[in-house]
């Protein structure tokens, strides 16, 4: 047995650690939870890692899981090993390679994270419905649950289908697993080695297709032989389950870690058992060493390989007095008999018992029961729940557990507050702020007492649906015992709350144990606190006795140089008030850690740290705590009373972290939510936020028009209305002509503004006597919170401007214009969001939104409460997400049913004239709908007949009115990143364009797959460093806009409002007045790009100043104008690449790793922007159609003149 | 044959004339085509301590900046192993540097703090420099920093550098003091080897459409030689210290005013920046011209030869000097 190292780590990195080693290819595409498999290997091909036969593999990201299974096909044909990561919606793209590479009997592995396939709603959380979708590719599949299983069945499923000729599919839980930080023990290249036998690999190279011993594969068979060959491969099948025992048992005898094809735990004679597989045997063997060690017969078979099923090893693990048992799956299969795994379980026993060969006398009850869909927690009080279900007479099949189902009542009955937590461990949680340094911290301290002491460290983290302001919940368990309790810290020794904000809302000591300890950052000292707290919160500490600490850590950050981070402060406190380690050992383990994780990053911030660590120790006050409650006041609730009753109960219940108990019946049946909901959650998040100065501003709009969080708008109203306005709410005298008389004010929502400042940065106005005072600048949001929330609220209460009133071209009156997308849990400062907040502005009241998956889809619709609303007549944008790859296509078949459902009704229309009177009808299908005024005569005139329709009994006219609507005019926009529009939504957004259809599409171009955390697009720029392009990114990027200006039929524009929101403007009107597809690319800067959100618009600026971003307008209407169809909207490029890019981390990064390849392909970035710019400016400078003569004389006489005879349109 | 050796900082050097810290010398490229047009010893661009502080800040925080709050993006950036910081940067600038050059190749540092300095001298040292100018170009906006303390700053630093490392010493001053014989003379106690006068101060300037102050960078003057001149003509001699004279120089007569007030060496960079490299030869063969019209045959000759001790009449360098230079104006404004 060769000498193991431990390793602190998570389930991906465990698992790619081997994979990496075991392949010579491995083709990758990011999809949550398993993009971190790919990044790292990627990082390690970067670095020079090599793999088990001493060469570095390949790694190449593709286009789509689609391309990275075919190209990994490719690479099996071609006798390389090859692997790839994916999950969920990405493994279902998989499965027509996968039905050919196990066909062809191919040794190969993929690892999944398993998640959940998207139904009624997309999750990225963790369940095996997406390795149920792949049961009949042929693929064998291997299931791991824990971090230390993830390495060691990877190693298992590598070796085994080089013996076996069969593919693997190796899994483990999304998130539960796959995001787990534990300390497990690494495979190192001997172990692996050992296992490996040459024959296998010799033998998988000699299957390769070769020219130089050429034959055919993948022929196409006919039904004389297709079915015969079909079942040549069942010898391999049949002989899988031995082959890979087999080399369990050799993995074993190598690290003495046993493995079988389904191992059993708990009572010899057990009466029940549960059989699983996954993560959630971790919380059922607690539960059952547990009951058993109270004198209970209970067991547990843990399914390894799961398929091929192997019935006899199944049945001979099983105690032979079994009873009673359950099956868990961790998915659902709405029509069939039970899910799958019990599927499984009840053939085998009852193949058993029809043949006579049940090792077993007495067939057993089973049943099957659904848990833990979408990484919902599971614990050991759910499975005493099943387990105390199999005791009675009569058994719930097909139950779930975990969940209130209060509707068709499959749920078991359980004490969620029974628990089986080991008296050693000691259990923490830590509540954060994203990227307040929360959970790297955390991440830090178990690598320390994981690594430095003999102790087992356990981490899991859990996020909230908002990329700003979201709370991250650490929970960490440390102990002597070895850590598998897969399931959250529900009773924590140890509590700690790093935003005293958080206090207000959230009953955060619920979870705390009696006598624990709880940390508080406040910034009231230990003698002042005790009246800052809730009534609840003060009552939990009394009646919990808990020890109490206060620190204020934004002053030591502050003080100490380290801006919001508290990451090294509440860590320094944790350690030395927890008693986890002796308090000077820990201080050094700390500094170490700061050292090796900061020291790559320069002294100055390892100096800063260490200051913090010092100061930490210093400013930490243990609180004397009163006797009695005596708060005036209590937590508040998520989201205020005036709510609608669905919004305050179901909504605010979630957002409240307590939707897991919500019942059934409390939700949707279809996933079917109603909009307008963000603006109930007062999230509160920012510092400081924007005020207005009247007497400064211009009234521009330009603030309004650049707020990512709709949180700054701006009225003209009748001054009248000021009557009942608020002590400080302010007016000015609109700067409007003819509007003079009323008043004008320009109002912030100060409690959900993020505090992004693009606001401050954009405002072109400055002080005539103090410089940096502008017309709105940011203050301490604390003092404005409660009069600027009143002034918020009296504003919503004065109607929008009048609409026919103002231009709908000019950014000074779109700042008037209602937006109906708001308050979104985007980035703060996103570069995204105004754009779909102006698009909302303008056509609002008529689009239908397809959007594909991305940040897009997530801060667009990601529950709790969603921005997309309503206007004042209860119209705006509807929206729906399909999938990430066939968005365009989505949106393609909303425009083919709207269209459809026009030409019924005005077909209806013509056959029902004689009711609806000929005068109506003939306005009703003539009307021109081009202006916003003429769409509101439209609506009048559907109202006025659907009144003449209300009575009238005919089959017609009630179908009429089901599609009347559909006379006025609709839009169709299509949303959506790059990763979805340049690759893989492609080939779909390709087809509508060229398909003349009206459909509009919106590309939020970032450059990176910003929502899964920035891996490479092939809209990523030359010598950006992203993830998957480690190195940098070698290649151009492509230009899809000039692909689409191919089609001569396609309006283009290339917009960044940074640079000129007037062409922004511009290029929506004239995309919406088209007849016929748009595309608009419009670049937005994003936090993946690596600088200060703030300056996002400036960064804008400089992309199209170096003409890296040129701005343009093609408009295929022009040309019935006899005019170049092709507009630059920006000048010749004025400042270098270098002066634009070296702004931002995504390329000095490469600077500071490879500074020669960085300088080369800043060279070869600017030849790029140089070739572009002498392109579309050759392309601008063409004459039109009616400036030149005509290339070829027409064909007849008469005749138009033919395609392509125009100047600059081919 | 005319002599121009000259000896700076322990270093034999093939002539007095040196291109300044610059960004002339940010590339092994151009310190090879320096050394081509005659230079006959460089000195590399200023690494700032206080930007290496900014560097590792900014860094920490892009790479931390929206990290490990969302599930699905708990980063944005690839981790790299390490990463090649600005002193890094600099240290491989000296070997390489050093690797192209024939010549002396000296380093520059300003820094903020006496750990800093220290620091980054001994890694310079180790780095092959020639010698080390210490930049102490600082600005003081603290109104309760006295002049006492600000000086007292400098000299400690300098303490601790030399105290540090073992190669030559070269304080580069601003002329911006009360008294800088008195500075010149404690800096010479406690061994810098070289005065080098005087830095140049970037004042950002005023724009005033944008009401935005803004960062300028002018290529200096030949009149900013006249305050060089002055203050190395009345320190030369008193000092064992060399001077250095840089700052105007943009001609062989700017380099020979620069000797003859005592400068051991003068350095340029304003004038090749306009001109170009090549001018440098021309700048060596003027002198050689002017040398051999006059009939002086080395350099050494020249040295001091009006410094203040060395001209009959010193009232110039003294206050008789600004009264008749104001006067003379007085008298010459029409009536």
């Amino acid at each position: 047995m060769s000498e193991q190292q431990t390793a602190i780590l998570d389930g991906n990195e465990s698992c790619a650690r081997v994979a990496y080693r075991l392949s010579q290819v491995i083709t990758i595409y990011p999809i949550t939870p398993s993009s971190n498999m790919g990044e790292w290997a990627d990082e390690w091909q970067t670095a020079g890692h090599k793999n088990i036969w001493g060469t570095v593999p390949l790694v190449s990201e593709l286009q789509s899981e689609g391309g990275a299974a075919g190209a990994m096909h490719g690479a099996l044909q071609a006798g390389a090993f090859a692997t790839t990561f994916t999950a969920s919606q990405g493994l279902l793209l998989m499965i027509p390679n996968m039905f050919k590479i196990a066909g062809e009997l191919t040794s190969n592995v993929i690892h999944v994270s398993a998640r959940a396939v998207a139904t009624h709603a997309l999750s990225i959380f963790g369940d095996h419905s997406d390795i149920m979708a792949c049961r009949s590719t042929g693929y064998v599949m291997l299931s791991s649950g824990s971090v230390q299983e993830a390495a060691d069945l990877a190693l298992v499923a590598h070796i085994a289908t080089l013996e076996s000729r069969v593919p693997f599919l190796h899994f483990f839980d999304g998130f539960r697993t796959s995001h787990e930080v534990n300390k497990a023990l690494t495979i190192s290249d001997e172990t692996i080695n050992a296992m490996l036998d040459e024959k296998h690999v010799l033998a998988h190279r000699q299957r390769a297709l070769s020219s130089d011993n050429p034959v055919l594969r993948g022929s196409a068979q006919n039904p004389d032989v297709f079915f015969q060959a079909r079942e040549t491969a069942n010898p391999f099948y049949m002989a899988c389950p031995t082959i890979v025992q087999d080399v369990m048992d050799r993995f074993t005898a190598q690290t003495g870690r046993a493995y079988h094809l389904f191992d059993y735990m708990g009572a010899p004679d057990a009466d029940r058992v549960l059989v699983l597989m996954g993560s959630g045997a971790g919380a059922a063997e607690e539960l059952i060493e547990h009951l058993n060690a109270q004198g209970e017969k209970i067991g547990l078979l843990k399914v390894r390989l799961y398929r091929p099923f192997a019935s006899e090893a199944f049945l001979a693990a099983l105690p032979k007095t079994v009873k009673s048992i359950a099956v868990l799956d961790r998915c659902k299969e709405p029509t069939g008999l039970g899910e799958p795994l019990y599927q499984d379980v009840v053939t085998a026993f009852s193949e058993a018992f029809s043949s006579g060969t049940s090792p077993i006398a007495t067939q057993p009850r089973i049943i099957g029961g659904r848990y833990g869909l979408s990484s919902k927690d599971f614990t050991p009080a759910m499975v005493k729940g099943v387990f105390d279900e199999l005791k009675k007479e009569h058994l719930k099949n097909r139950f779930t557990i975990g969940i209130n189902d209060d509707v068709t009542h499959s749920s078991l009955d359980y004490d969620p507050e029974f628990s089986t937590e080991d008296p050693k461990t000691v259990r923490a949680l830590f509540y954060g702020l994203g990227a307040d340094g929360t959970v790297g911290a955390n991440k830090n301290s178990i690598k320390i007492i994981g690594a430095e002491t003999p102790n087992y460290a356990q981490g899991y983290f859990v996020y909230d649906s908002r990329k700003s302001g979201s709370v991250t919940t650490s929970h960490l368990r440390f102990g002597p015992n070895p850590i598998r309790s897969t399931y959250l810290i529900s009773k924590a020794n140890f509590v700690a709350c790093h935003q005293f904000s958080f206090l207000e809302r959230m009953d955060l000591l619920s979870a705390a144990a009696p006598g624990a300890v709880f940390l508080l950052n406040s910034p009231y000292g230990p003698d002042e606190i005790w009246n800052h707290l809730p009534l609840t919160t003060q009552e939990t500490i009394l009646k919990k006795k808990l020890q109490f600490y206060v620190i204020d850590g934004y002053t030591v950050a502050r003080d100490t140089g380290m801006g919001n981070r508290l990451n090294t402060i509440m860590q320094t406190c944790f350690f030395a008030i927890s008693g986890v380690l002796p308090a000077d050992e820990a201080i050094e383990q700390i500094k170490k850690s700061i050292k090796k994780t900061y020291g790559k990053r320069g002294d100055a911030v390892v100096q800063q740290n260490f200051a913090a660590v010092d100061a930490a120790v210093a400013n930490l006050h243990k609180v004397k705590v009163p006797e009695k409650a005596t708060a005036t006041f209590d937590l508040l609730p998520m989201l205020p009373r005036e709510a609608p009753d669905f919004v305050y109960n179901v909504l605010g219940t979630m957002a409240a972290g307590k939707g897991d108990s919500l019942p059934v019946s409390a939700l949707p049946i279809d996933g079917t939510f109603p909009t307008g909901t963000a603006k109930w959650e007062k999230r509160n998040i920012a510092q400081m936020i924007p005020v207005w100065d009247k007497d400064l501003c211009i009234q521009c709009g330009k603030c309004v028009l650049v707020c990512p969080h709709a949180v700054i708008r701006a009225k003209v109203y009748d001054s009248a209305l000021l009557a009942g306005a608020p002590e400080t709410f302010k007016s000015a005298k609109p700067k409007w002509k003819g509007m003079e008389q009323e008043a004008y004010t320009l109002q912030v929502a100060p409690e959900d503004c993020t505090g992004c400042r693009l606001c401050v940065e954009v405002c072109p106005v400055k002080s005539k006597s103090e410089a940096k005072h502008k017309a709105i600048n940011m203050e301490m949001q604390a003092p404005l919170r409660a009069p600027e929330a009143k002034n918020w609220s009296f504003f919503e209460s004065i109607p929008w401007t009048d609409r026919n009133r103002l231009s709908h071209t000019q950014v000074k009156d779109i700042q008037l214009l209602d937006p109906l997308f708001e308050f979104s849990g985007a980035c703060s400062g996103c570069g995204e969001t105004p754009y779909i907040k102006l698009l909302t502005q303008l056509f609002g009241d008529r689009i239908y939104i397809a959007n594909a998956t991305g940040c897009s889809s997530i801060y667009g619709g990601n529950l709790p409460t969603t921005p997309y609303t309503k206007n004042a007549s209860g119209r705006g944008p509807t929206w729906s997400n399909s999938l990430f790859e066939d968005n365009a296509e989505f949106g393609f078949g909303m425009r083919l049913a709207l269209d459809q459902q026009k030409g019924y009704a005005e077909d209806l229309l013509k056959r029902l004239a004689p009711t609806v009177g000929d005068e109506l009808v003939t306005a009703l299908l003539t009307a021109s709908q081009a202006k916003e005024s003429e769409i509101e005569a439209q609506r009048a005139r559907v109202l006025a007949l659907r009144s003449k329709l209300a009575g009238v009994d005919s089959v017609e006219a009630r179908a009429l009115l089901t599609v009347a609507d559909s006379l006025v005019r609709k839009s169709v926009w299509v949303l959506g990143g790059d990763g979805w529009a340049y690759d893989i939504g492609f080939g779909g957004l390709d087809h509508v364009l060229g398909s003349g259809k009206n459909v509009k599409v919106l590309v939020l171009d970032t450059e990176t797959y910003s929502n899964t955390g920035g891996q490479m697009s092939k809209s990523t720029p030359r010598g950006a460093v992203a993830k998957f392009a480690e190195g940098g990114k070698r290649n151009s990027k492509k230009d899809i806009a000039m692909e689409a200006v191919a089609y001569g039929s396609v309006y283009v524009a290339r917009i960044a409002m940074g640079s000129s929101d007037m062409q922004t403007v511009k290029a929506f009107q004239e995309a919406e007045a088209y007849d016929g597809p748009a595309l608009i690319l419009a670049y937005s800067h994003c936090i993946a790009h690596g600088y200060d959100l703030t300056y996002g618009m400036e960064q804008q600026k400089s992309a199209v100043l170096s003409g890296y971003w040129p701005l343009m307008r093609y408009n295929p209407s022009l040309r019935a104008e006899g005019k170049n169809p092709f507009q630059l909207d920006s000048r010749a490029p004025s400042i270098s690449l270098k002066d634009y890019a070296y702004h931002e981390a995504r390329y000095t990064m490469l600077t500071r790793s490879r500074p020669e390849v960085a300088k080369l392909l800043l060279q070869e970035a600017q030849d790029d922007v140089e070739r572009t710019w002498r392109v579309y400016s050759g392309r601008a400078a063409m004459p039109g159609r009616a400036e030149s003569p005509h290339i070829a004389p027409p064909e007849k006489e008469g005749a138009v003149a033919p395609l392509g005879a125009e100047g600059g349109d081919k | 044959m005319i002599d121009l050796t000259t000896e700076y900082l322990g270093l034999k050097l093939k002539s007095p004339i040196l291109v300044s810290s610059s960004p002339l010398t940010d590339s092994p490229e151009n310190i090879q085509r320096l050394q081509e047009a005659g230079a006959a010893a460089v000195v590399l661009p200023s690494i700032f301590e206080e930007q290496l502080t900014l560097e590792s800040n900014a860094l920490d925080s892009d790479l931390s900046r929206g990290t490990e709050s969302f599930a699905e993006s708990l980063s944005y950036f690839p981790a790299y192993e390490s990463y090649r910081q600005g002193h890094d940067a600099y240290l491989s600038h000296i070997l390489r540097a050093k690797a192209v050059a024939g010549i002396p190749v000296l380093a520059s540092l300003n820094g903020a703090t006496a750990g800093g300095w220290v620091k980054f001298a001994k890694e310079i040292e180790q780095a092959g420099a020639d010698a080390l100018e210490l930049n102490t170009y600082s600005l003081p906006t603290d109104p309760r920093v006295t002049s006492d303390q600000l000086e007292e700053g400098i000299i400690e630093l300098v303490r601790q550098v030399k105290a540090s490392t073992k190669i030559p010493i070269a304080v580069k001053l601003s002329p911006q003091y009360t008294s800088i014989p008195n500075l010149a003379a404690r800096l010479d106690k406690i061994g810098a080897n070289a005065l080098v006068l005087f830095n140049r101060f970037y004042q950002p300037d005023f724009d005033i459409e944008n009401l935005n102050v803004t960062p300028t960078l002018t290529l200096s003057r030949p009149e900013e030689l006249l305050l060089r001149l002055h203050w190395t003509a009345i320190l030369y001699g008193d000092l064992s210290a060399e001077i250095a004279v840089t700052g105007g120089v943009h001609s062989a007569e700017d380099v020979l005013k620069a000797i003859m007030a005592g400068g051991q060496v003068a350095m340029l960079a304003s004038a090749l920046l306009a001109n170009g490299i090549p001018y440098l030869a021309t700048i060596q063969s003027d002198l050689l011209r002017w040398m051999e019209e006059h009939e002086y045959q080395s350099i050494r000759q020249m040295r001091g030869s009006l410094s203040r001790r060395s001209v009959p009449d010193a009232s110039p360098f003294e206050r008789g000097n600004y009264i008749k230079t104001l006067s003379s104006y007085t008298l010459r404004k029409p009536a």
